[in-house]
């Protein structure tokens, strides 16, 4: 779960990471109003959305699709600039290098007073899963992407990893500050800014948090100049505060509703929707579609637990996407019995008015029993019994690439 | 014959009064698993009734490993007390019998947790976690066998072929490709999707290197993480034996995540295709379709002199 830069920094605040004054608005006059409370005469005017590259992104109307604006980011030196900056994002389309070309429509602007930079690096924790360790990198590259930096100049990130049963030692904060050439009261700010990050995100289970610039500012003070936080979904439960940071207009709306019936899924670009059980199995689905020349439409893993309820609500959201041709059902029944699933795909076929395609794949637990239900029903299905033979009869029903 | 788990070991159900824990636990004995007592705080006492036998329910791991002397557990607690569950059983594993099997079956166990899981783990030698979020363990006997997990048991048979998976269903799947090859299996590992877990793909090389009924190895990975990679680094010094790889996800867009919490690419890495490509480095044979699971194991056996055709 990822939450915008204004919510990030509020959280920061309390933790006691340095952050710059700033204010959340929504409309032009807010900008205007925060401007004015802000008492400083430069200003930077952010979009907020939950994708990187906001600063070098171009914003386009949203009807017309002309360009507006070059960069979501913008330092303002007036408040007519502010007025200006503020209307030319607020409710246009962001595109960024990390949004697609589709980009995201910005409705939250975060104003915020101008710092004094020295020197800009970059600092991150997350969750390094080859060590089973929190990973603390900094780099002297602030500013950069950070995947550009570990390609060109490795050299320049330096990396250290501590235990959350542990926390973080202050030493290992003290000489990742030295190795981005700190002393003297930088190097203190840094050890301690990255020391309350550190208790941040094992209080906050995160899953990281980049700070892209952070800066060196004229007073030998570290800054956090943006925030990028995310949230580890599986320790939701520890902290229903979470929902209130939530934006919904930020996730994509059919795998919202498909979480909410325990399905996961993720939309492509084909036109051959999957339905599976299991994600490895999911995923090997589509790469067999692809494989015989088809290309698939989504990522579909109905999960283990399914029933005829959520395997309903699975066909209808696979059937919303207009571009389908046809279906592949690929099931290996364990728990999951492939006799419950053909009647589910039978009554989901009957509600949804099925009319394209539909390739069902069934081994394991009953799969005999399945395909006979199948069989023995009105619905125009192709039956097969391996993975192969689904990814072809599927292609060719199609017809073919 | 196997690795880690044979037809005599003893397990114990961490969550044995759970609805889970008493359907899996009725389809484990059911299998041939030697499922000799189960755990759930504050039941300590009662008896649960298994397909021919009932057995004792403790209110802790030390008991019930003194009790029993089980060798081996499995976890079907809900996610928010998986990792106090296997916390326990390490303690009590090392301290009773300096070592042991735990198998967490699991999903969806904050990653932070599992971060100060393996840390505890590391300093008690002799623990093997196999999981979290997997489906188990499985060693088909002449008769039955040790089932320890959620997978359908028919649809494996004794053989030689070891098989490693990140993926639940997918091993089934390969699974069933090494049996309509004609081959069965010695053990079939689920090491599990998450990114930090227990046992991993190298521990379970290293194992089936060692053991002399395993012949060949199916290895299935998914997109995310270096784990295959190193693996195959791994096999190309220290594994003698036929090894066939395939990895799940090569459609996958990246910053996706797929299902489990570690299929995702990210910043560029983790790809199929890198992962394919170090297979592929390391001699591995691979099957870049994965309903060719069993055609590539023929092949690599055949290359190896271990079977005609």
């Amino acid at each position: 779960m990822n939450i915008h830069e204004y919510q990030a920094k509020a959280m920061f605040r309390e933790s006691g990471v340095s952050v710059q004054s700033g204010v959340h608005c929504t409309t032009v006059e807010q900008a205007l109003t925060a401007y004015d409370s802000l008492g400083s005469d430069v200003v930077a005017v952010k979009s907020q959305i939950h994708a990187g590259g906001r600063g070098k992104g171009d914003l386009f109307c949203p009807e017309s699709g002309e360009l507006v604006m070059h960069g979501g980011v913008k330092v303002a030196f007036s408040r007519d600039e502010v007025e200006n900056f503020a209307s030319n994002i607020l409710g246009q389309r962001l595109v960024t290098k990390q949004t697609g070309p589709s980009g995201k429509i910005v409705s939250n602007l975060y104003v915020e007073s101008g710092c004094d930079i020295v020197h800009e690096y970059y600092l991150a924790l997350l969750v390094d899963r080859e060590e089973d360790s929190i990973l603390v990198m900094a780099s002297t590259e602030g500013g950069m992407d950070i995947e550009e930096v570990a390609e060109t100049s490795p050299e320049a990130i330096h990396k250290a990893w501590f235990d959350p049963s542990d926390g973080l030692d202050e030493e290992v904060a003290n000489s990742l500050g030295d190795s981005i050439g700190l002393s003297g009261p930088s190097r203190d700010s840094f050890a301690a800014m990255v020391a309350s990050l550190a208790s941040l995100f094992i209080e906050k289970d995160c899953s990281m948090i980049e700070i892209n610039p952070l800066v060196r500012d004229g007073n030998e003070s570290m800054v956090a100049l943006d925030a990028k936080v995310s949230f580890d979904e599986n320790a939701g439960f520890r902290h229903p505060w979470r929902e209130d940071l939530r934006d919904l207009s930020e996730e994509s709306d059919v795998e919202v509703r498909a979480h909410q019936h325990g399905l996961s899924y993720v939309d492509l670009e084909g036109n051959i929707g999957c339905l599976v059980n299991g994600a490895g199995l999911a995923m090997a689905t589509m790469d067999v579609i692809k494989l015989y020349g088809g290309e698939p439409a989504n990522f579909l893993d109905i999960g283990g637990g399914a029933d005829s309820e959520s395997i309903t609500a699975a066909f209808g959201i696979i059937l919303e996407d207009s571009r389908l041709e046809g279906i592949l059902v690929n099931i290996f029944g364990g728990i999951i019995r492939c006799d419950m699933v053909a009647r589910s795909i039978i009554e989901a076929s009957e509600k949804t008015g099925l009319k394209i395609p539909l390739v069902v794949r069934f081994s394991g637990t009953n799969h005999e029993e399945g395909r006979k239900v199948l069989e023995e029903s009105d619905l125009d299905v192709i039956t097969v019994s391996t993975l192969g033979d689904a990814g072809e009869a599927i292609v060719n029903a199609i017809g073919g690439n | 014959m196997s690795i880690w788990i044979n037809e005599e070991t003893r397990v114990l159900v961490q969550g044995i009064t759970g609805s889970q824990g008493t359907f899996h636990g009725t389809r484990m004995v059911e299998y041939g698993t030697d499922i000799v007592g189960g755990v759930t705080p504050g039941k300590g006492g009662q008896v649960v009734e298994l397909p021919g036998r009932s057995v004792p329910v403790f209110d802790t791991m030390s008991e019930a490993i003194s009790s029993t002397e089980a060798e081996a557990s499995v976890i079907y607690v809900p996610a928010r007390f998986a990792a106090p569950a296997i916390i326990e059983a390490t303690d009590s594993f090392y301290e009773l019998n300096g070592g042991g099997l735990i198998v967490c079956i699991t999903e969806g166990i904050p990653t932070l947790d599992m971060v100060k899981v393996v840390s505890h783990l590391e300093k008690r030698p002799g623990v093997r976690l196999i999981g979290p979020n997997c489906p188990g363990i499985i060693s088909p006997g002449s008769n039955g066998g040790c089932k320890i997990g959620i997978m359908p048991g028919y649809i494996h048979a004794k053989g030689r072929i070891g098989i490693i998976s990140k993926s639940g269903t997918l091993t089934y799947e390969a699974v069933a490709q090494t049996m309509s090859v004609g081959e069965g299996q010695t053990t079939c590992v689920g090491i599990g999707g998450d990114p930090v877990n227990g046992t991993g793909f190298i521990e379970c090389l290293e194992a089936f290197e060692n053991d002399p009924d395993t012949d060949a190895v199916v290895m299935i990975g998914e997109i995310g993480g270096t784990a295959e990679e190193e693996a195959a680094a791994w096999s190309k010094e220290n594994f003698s034996k036929p090894l066939v790889g395939f990895v799940a996800g090569a459609t996958a867009p990246p910053g996706k995540r797929m299902g489990h919490a570690g299929a995702i690419i990210s910043g560029g890495k983790g790809t199929a295709e890198e992962k394919f490509e170090a297979f592929e480095a390391a001699g591995i044979h691979i099957a870049r379709d994965p309903s060719k699971i069993g055609e590539a194991l023929v092949s690599a056996l055949v290359e190896a002199g271990l079977r005609e055709s």
